[in-house]
């Protein structure tokens, strides 16, 4: 009887979980496999292919969107990692008490807003008419109207900001479990600040920058609303592409094979990110 | 065993309440109407509700968001859609999503004759019609007066004079606009896909070396109009209530239809295939295209209506903002798009993902 009620809660704490993982991140990935390799023609007749895959391959502009999509991504996250760590290490190590719940605030408030709103705020202090361009102007600094929207740095500036959260909060635990005298033996042997960072604080670090990293890299990965919004004409993005075949070509067979590819490249970077780093994900995740 | 009791009867009660709560919901009747924004003012709804009782609730949308959300469903969902007159057939051969109209339904006294028979030809498929026209407009070019002698077809808009200032859409209105201002003729092209094929390779090579002119290329409708109010962009090419909308807040920002012709559309009403409460359907077509109502709909939206008679409700500034973008060469002039036969989109895909992908 006790063994039945002890079963019974287990099934009833894990049932969400499980409807969760089924219904929304099993069933539809499969469903999607499946369509990307179905041949369209009309909607009463089926067939089976590889047309899709073969398209990306053979029209240069997907493949291209897709490298640029990768590099930009990684580039954001490694300069979301510089821009994170000192800010990391000032809460974790130097801010005391109320001034320390402070700026983790301040990191956090951004976040109360939708990624959309936080781009419009962008998009304000950015565009021609915006609220730089006319600082610049009255300090005399520029002639005109100076645009500073719709260019590859703008979409990066707004995905490092949207991404500078995840990277800070993994980045302050793991920084904030550090025993001091670890640091003070890395001086005391002779190390200079080079060497104690290279050889104490980031082999410290370690975790929290990778999950840190991946959290990051996926959602710069997968961002649609920033790279739209903010890179204008020429801002291919994968998402984007992925979305135009789904809604505005009707073409679910073409999308669904683009975004297959995009899990596999986002599963292949993660995987060399860990091998490289000699982390596994449990202990990143854990 | 008493508490299992209790547990089990305060289960049972509360699945009762639900089920009573779930059926009081479907009895109210309800009709699903998917449509574009300003189509169904929130007035026109309330008025609807009250002389019917039916809740009516609205989806704003677009042609191809539409058509992805049926096809989704295989029709089911909504009750009403308003896609627009050459998005239909293609679709509907494709996908199987809308059913015929039933006309005996609908009081055509009150549509323009001439609109009920293009719609009706345009929409025909083995001998059934798949749509009623609604309300219709053109796009074209809206123009600050500042470069209003420069830019007066769509081609006008790679001009050197105004680059930078400029913004369209990627899609497919864009292609034919351009086709038509570079002397082509897509449409008599439409069913001879080597010949479009040709049309629109010389189209994305405009495109392409048009591209720095370009500021960026509007996605939304509010997007736009920001771009123009702020002077960040003095030339686009946009709908013509865009336009008068923006004429109506300053004066120097007007609509005119292209030298190469406006581009016309009409959306329609079509009943999607599973739609669960035709009669309300109907009922709704048969209420907002009285020409009183209809007039309500083209002042909020700006937009002009196949209701037959609803000119005289119409607001004077909107109707003196029309013949000023439109004289009678420009209306005759107006490029009705046809039907689209299925395939071409795939192509006309294809061209806008390379000019997006371009440097």
């Amino acid at each position: 009887m006790n063994s039945g009620a002890a079963r019974l809660s287990l099934w009833l704490l894990l049932t969400p979980f499980l409807l969760w993982i089924v219904l929304l991140v099993l069933v539809p990935h499969l469903q999607m496999l499946r369509v990307s390799f179905q041949v369209r023609e009309s909607w009463d007749t089926l067939a089976w292919g590889l047309e899709q895959y073969q398209n990306f391959f053979t029209e240069s502009y997907y493949w291209r969107t897709f490298v640029r999509t990768g590099v930009m991504s990684l580039f954001t996250t490694f300069l979301t990692l510089l821009i994170a760590f000192p800010i990391a290490w000032y809460i974790a190590r130097l801010a005391r008490g109320r001034a320390r719940g402070l700026l983790f605030l301040a990191c956090l408030i951004p976040f109360w807003a939708s990624e959309l709103v936080r781009t419009y705020g962008w998009m304000i202090l950015l565009r021609e008419s915006g609220l730089f361009s006319s600082w610049l102007q009255a300090l005399g600094w520029a002639d005109g109207p100076v645009e500073m929207l719709y260019n590859d740095v703008a979409v990066i500036i707004g995905l490092v900001y949207n991404g500078l959260l995840f990277m800070v909060v993994p980045l302050v635990t793991t920084l904030d479990g550090m025993d001091e005298n670890l640091v003070e033996a890395g001086y005391d042997l002779g190390g200079n600040h080079a060497t104690v960072l290279r050889e104490v604080v980031v082999p410290w670090a370690m975790p929290g920058i990778v999950s840190g990293c991946i959290v990051v890299f996926m959602l710069t990965l997968g961002s649609y609303l920033t790279p739209i919004l903010m890179g204008g004409k020429d801002s291919a993005w994968f998402t984007q592409q992925i979305f135009t075949q789904f809604i505005t070509r009707f073409n679910w067979e073409q999308g669904a094979a683009l975004g297959v590819l995009l899990l596999v490249l986002s599963s292949i970077i993660v995987w060399l990110g860990l091998r490289l780093t000699g982390q596994s994900l449990r202990k990143v995740m854990g | 065993m008493g508490s299992r009791t209790a547990r089990t009867s305060a289960l049972l009660g509360s699945t009762f309440l639900a089920a009573v709560t779930f059926s009081g919901s479907l009895s109210a009747q309800e009709l699903r109407l998917i449509t574009w924004g300003g189509y169904a003012p929130d007035d026109v709804v309330a008025q609807f509700e009250e002389e019917t009782g039916i809740d009516v609730k609205v989806t704003l949308s677009n042609n191809e968001d539409m058509i992805s959300k049926l096809r989704a469903t295989g029709g089911a969902g909504f009750d009403l859609a308003q896609p627009s007159q050459d998005r239909i057939v293609g679709v509907q051969r494709q996908f199987n999503i809308y059913k015929p109209i039933d006309f005996s339904r609908i009081n055509t006294d009150q549509l323009q004759p001439s609109m009920v028979k293009a719609t009706q030809d345009s929409t025909g498929l083995d001998g059934k019609y798949y749509g009623v026209p609604s309300v219709w407009g053109t796009s074209g070019l809206i123009v600050h007066s500042s470069v209003a002698d420069t830019v007066t077809d769509y081609t006008d808009l790679c001009d050197p004079a105004v680059a930078g200032k400029v913004s369209y859409r990627l899609k497919r209105p864009t292609l034919i606009g351009f086709a038509f201002a570079m002397g082509m003729d897509p449409f008599a092209a439409y069913n001879d896909r080597d010949e479009y094929e040709s049309i629109l390779a010389k189209v994305e090579d405009k495109l392409i070396d048009c591209k720095s002119n370009v500021k960026t290329y509007w996605t939304g409708g509010d997007q736009l109009l920001a771009l123009l109010r702020t002077g960040e962009v003095t030339a686009a090419m946009a709908w013509d209530a865009g336009g008068w909308k923006l004429n109506a807040e300053n004066p120097e920002i007007r609509f005119v239809a292209p030298d190469s012709g406006a581009l016309g559309w009409i959306d329609t009403f079509a009943i999607p295939r599973r739609s669960e409460n035709e009669d309300a359907a109907y009922q709704w077509i048969n209420f907002v295209m009285q020409p009183e109502i209809a007039a309500r709909i083209t002042n909020a939206s700006g937009n002009f209506t196949a209701s037959k008679g609803a000119d005289e409700f119409v607001r004077t500034e909107l109707r003196d903002a029309y013949r000023a973008s439109f004289s009678d060469q420009a209306i005759n002039n107006i490029k009705w798009y046809p039907p689209v036969p299925p395939g071409l989109e795939t192509l006309e895909g294809q061209v806008l993902d390379r000019v997006q992908a371009a440097n």
